[in-house]
């Protein structure tokens, strides 16, 4: 149970991590360590995908991965997607589509989301359904979002210089 | 001012926010993760505390060995119930850390340390030794005869009894009875954001950020428990990660969270893990309805009789109080109605309030056995609903605020659903020849209690010195948009943009009182507190526009932007400048709903109909489409109307398909208590939703003719979608939710049945 140094590289930016227990995990260190409070807890068991973040540009639940591990990696989570201020095509159709309610797994189903478009730019409705089954919403009964994805995607092909702030 | 002094806003009124889809206010700090929920909160110096939770459904606690876990590096503090004294929970005044647990999951004690690894590794040295006692999980072993009495169950007398005229006697003559036992299952809010707080007591004072859906009522049931007064307990809940009825009171982790701030003079974070909120933080009662109906030859109802058994779980939580006898009583004209209710205590996790609680289970059995009565007397669902049809209160003897609002929504959600097309049922429902799969579709009818708000609530609206407006209430957000429509309200009072009105709530420090967001009430209670408090500040605008200019009140008016007068000699002033000129005077006003209607009885009804598909081999029920037709009065907001509909309906499928709380009766264990096989609705889950919106303002309920929405989506899905499975299969589910197992047994049995008087199909 040793207690190290380690640098992580989150948002493009070094954080030094220090005292952590080697099995804490990614989100642990996001949040408690780090102060990035965009990543949310809510099952901590990989169930939920309310702590998604992109690690390499993989989309991977931050409660399963241990945080020394993500050392030399590239880190994003959703405070990194976009500038301050300026929030991602993703984001924005989130708001525009209303696809928001409690927001507690907003955070999530957005990089989720940043992630599916990267892959696919034109998801089909069940890619869009067989993708994002891993995020859990209890509020808004996903229609919106599904309608938040279509929307992103339309905007991104007619716009071939992309959409603001992508997540990779 | 009060709200009841407003005048109405009519049909006619012009409003230019209120009824369009502004966009949710707090949307880009929630897709950005910058809204700041109470699991977010992080102190200077802040611990984490773990609870430790009881493995054994039922049985003392010898002892309790800290040492262990005090001696891991990190841990600060460990609070058994050797640490406290003379704090009771539950409406039971359990003991906080009670020396005897009763369900698997009850607390036991706290581990306190410097990081949440640190406390769970605390956690896993303490060492609790436990000497089991019998124990029952399930309620028909409590109610076993010669079982035993272990935790103080209602004894038979104590039956909660209601209703109105002699029901025996009609069920002697009637032409027509259909009757049958249903079972509904525990279901579990399952918030993302589980219950949790940050307490940081400051000498005298504490100040506690926790995920509730009522600040004022977590500040009084604190308060009274630690002895302190409202001023020394602030309760902050600035976002809410959901509720859906379960954060509608204290819970334990805030006051364990407060006393471990207490003795370390730190302040200290407890949230439950998913595993606690499964076990731990409330549930949909488990029900099971006994109940028979008589009608006329023309499908008038005559009687309904409806016996219930609710399982509460090991303690009693305020708030809970499930109306499961409502939709008997109120759903239908019926001359003849008896409900009896009882509840079960079993060594189970304590049952709590969940969106429209006990009207979706009643519903569900209700609405399966007038779907029953309309195939026995080949009447089309609507038209046998449109003949029972009731017009008012028949327990208080009141006209239903909005008399035709249940009509409406037949008629609605009829032509939404296109459900007169295919008015020859055969054509819908059985087996397509094409992919082989069952087709068929569902309608039921819903009451809602609720409607007529929960006063009193406060608000005040104040005009900063440039002109923009803050408005204060200690409501709070709990997601539905409850910012978002009081802001639309302000800004049309006022005439102003609502770019100029912020909204301070979910603060008891920021905002006059305003009730707990429960039973769809909160936008009734504070869409005419907010109202009112605008009008009041244009008032106070105007006495001091008069005062300060020498006119006669009068003849001044305001429009938005500027103040004018009749008076020939007066130039119109824009509000900015007024306001500089007034300073110091700040101009305000407070407002109010203090009672509600009692010449009518306010009501929020409605209907849905669902469309299924049914593999008959593989059991699965797809549900192809749901619409919904509620009666919510007018919609402040289409949008956030239509999110609330599009997320109750989808609670709906999963209540009907998928969300069961199992328990291992021989252990005394939930076996899910996660969400890998407690099964919410993904996105894979869902399907069309329409909206069937009805907006037709409900000037009786209250000036701004609004009823809240959240709850009536849900309530009718459960049933549509049961009598769609019927529909389809010829099959009768009565227990839900709908599992394949559930509907393949069915099936295979009621071939059997086939079998043996030779019907081969």
């Amino acid at each position: 149970m040793s207690n190290e140094l380690f640098t992580l590289r989150v948002n493009g930016s070094d954080h030094d991590v220090a005292d952590s227990w080697l099995g804490e995990s990614l989100l642990d260190v996001l949040r408690d360590r780090i102060g990035l409070m965009g990543s949310k807890g809510a099952c901590t068991q990989g169930e939920c995908g309310s702590c998604s973040v992109l690690v390499d540009g993989v989309l991977v639940c931050s409660c399963l991965v241990m945080g020394a591990s993500a050392v030399d990696q590239e880190i994003v989570t959703i405070e990194g997607v976009a500038p301050v201020g300026t929030p991602s095509d993703v984001q924005q159709a989130f708001v525009d589509a209303g696809a928001v309610q409690c927001g507690f797994c907003t955070p999530g189903l957005v990089m989720a989301v940043h992630d599916l478009l990267e892959r696919t730019g034109s998801p089909t409705d069940t890619e869009i359904r067989e993708e994002l089954a891993g995020n859990v919403c209890r509020c808004t009964g996903y229609g919106r979002i599904i309608d938040a994805v279509q929307q992103v995607a339309v905007r991104r092909s007619s716009d071939h210089d992309g959409g603001r702030g992508d997540a990779s | 001012m009060r709200a009841s002094d407003l005048d109405d806003w009519t049909t006619g009124t012009a409003l230019d926010l209120v009824g369009s889809s502004v966009d949710r206010v707090d949307a880009v700090d929630k897709v950005t993760g910058r809204a700041r929920y109470t699991a977010d909160v992080q102190l200077p110096g802040q611990l984490t505390g773990v609870i430790v939770r009881s493995p054994i459904p039922h049985g003392r606690v010898v002892s309790i060995d800290t040492a262990s876990a005090l001696g891991v590096e990190g841990v600060v503090d460990v609070l058994t119930a050797d640490d406290i004294d003379e704090i009771s929970w539950y409406e039971d005044d359990a003991p906080l850390l009670p020396g005897i647990v009763r369900y698997v999951g009850d607390e036991v004690a706290l581990v306190v340390a410097e990081t949440r690894s640190d406390a769970e590794r605390g956690v896993g040295a303490l060492s609790v030794e436990y000497e089991p006692m019998e124990f029952l999980t399930h309620p028909d072993d409590v109610e076993r005869p010669g079982a035993p009495e272990l935790l103080g169950n209602e004894s038979a007398d104590e039956v909660e009894e209601d209703g109105r005229g002699d029901v025996d006697e009609a069920f002697d003559d009637a032409h027509i009875v259909v009757e049958g036992t249903f079972r509904t299952p525990v279901a579990i809010h399952n918030s993302l954001e589980p219950h949790g707080a940050v307490a940081d007591w400051v000498g005298d004072s504490i100040t506690l950020y926790t995920s509730t859906q009522g600040v004022n009522d977590v500040r009084e049931q604190m308060g009274e428990r630690l002895g302190l007064n409202h001023n020394q307990v602030r309760v902050v809940s600035e976002f809410v990660g959901g509720g859906f009825g379960a954060k509608q009171v204290a819970w334990k982790p805030t006051m364990l969270a407060a006393l471990a701030s207490k003795r370390t003079g730190r302040p200290v974070w407890v949230m439950n893990d998913r595993s606690g909120e499964n076990v731990a933080a409330g549930k949909r009662n488990g029900t099971e309805h006994t109940v028979r109906i008589a009608a006329d030859p023309d499908g008038r109802l005559l009687a309904i009789d409806a016996d219930v058994r609710a399982d509460r779980g090991a303690y009693a939580v305020k708030g809970e109080a499930s109306a499961v006898s409502g939709p008997y009583l109120h759903l239908y004209q019926c001359a003849r109605v008896r409900t009896r209710v009882r509840r079960v205590r079993t060594n189970t996790g304590p049952a709590v309030a969940f969106r429209a609680p006990g009207y979706v289970e009643s519903t569900f059995v209700l609405e399966s056995l007038m779907d029953e009565l309309a195939g026995e007397l080949d009447i089309d669902p609507i038209e046998l609903r449109r003949r029972n049809h009731s017009s008012r209160n028949q327990q208080e003897d009141l006209e239903w605020s909005q008399p035709e609002g249940l009509l409406r929504s037949y008629e609605r959600v009829a032509e939404v659903a296109r459900w007169d097309e295919t008015d020859d049922r055969d054509e819908t429902d059985g087996e397509d020849e094409h992919d082989g799969l069952l087709h068929g579709r569902g309608f039921a009818a819903h009451d809602w209690l609720a409607a007529s708000a929960m006063p009193p609530g406060h608000a005040g609206v104040e005009f900063n010195f440039d002109g923009s407006v803050h408005v204060s209430t200690s409501a709070q957000d709990i997601g539905t948009g409850t910012r978002t429509v009081l802001a639309q309200v302000v800004a049309d009072e006022l005439g102003v943009d609502i770019s100029s009105v912020r909204l301070s709530l979910g603060d008891t420090s920021t905002g006059p009182p305003a009730p707990t967001s429960a039973g769809s009430t909160t936008v009734p209670t504070m869409a005419p507190a907010v109202r009112a408090a605008a009008a009041a500040a244009v008032d106070d605008l105007l006495d001091a526009a008069a005062e300060h200019h020498g006119v006669e009140r009068s003849s001044l008016s305001f429009d938005g932007t500027h103040v004018k007068s009749s008076a020939a000699a007066f130039e119109d002033q824009p509000l900015g400048d007024l306001l500089s000129d007034l300073s110091p005077r700040v101009v305000h006003g407070w407002g109010g709903r203090e009672t509600i209607a009692e010449d009518v009885s306010p009501r929020a009804q409605g209907s849905a109909v669902a469309e299924v598909s049914v593999d008959p081999l593989t059991g699965e029920v797809r549900v192809t489409s749901i619409t919904v037709a509620p009666d919510c009065g007018r919609i402040l907001n289409r949008r956030l109307a239509d999110s609330q509909v599009i997320g109750g309906v989808t609670q709906g499928i999963g209540f009907a398909l998928t969300e069961e709380q199992v328990v291992d009766h021989r252990l005394g264990v939930v076996v899910n208590p996660d969400l890998n096989e407690y099964l919410l609705p993904t996105v894979s889950d869902t399907c069309t939703i329409r909206h069937a919106a009805l907006d037709i303002p409900d000037l009786r309920a209250n000036p701004l003719g609004t009823k809240g929405i959240g709850e009536l989506p849900l309530i009718a899905v459960p049933a549509a979608i049961a009598n769609a499975v019927r529909d389809a299969t010829g099959i009768r589910l009565h227990e839900l939710p709908i599992t394949r197992r559930r509907l393949l047994e069915a099936i295979a049995s009621s071939e059997a049945l086939d079998h043996e008087s030779g019907d081969h199909r």
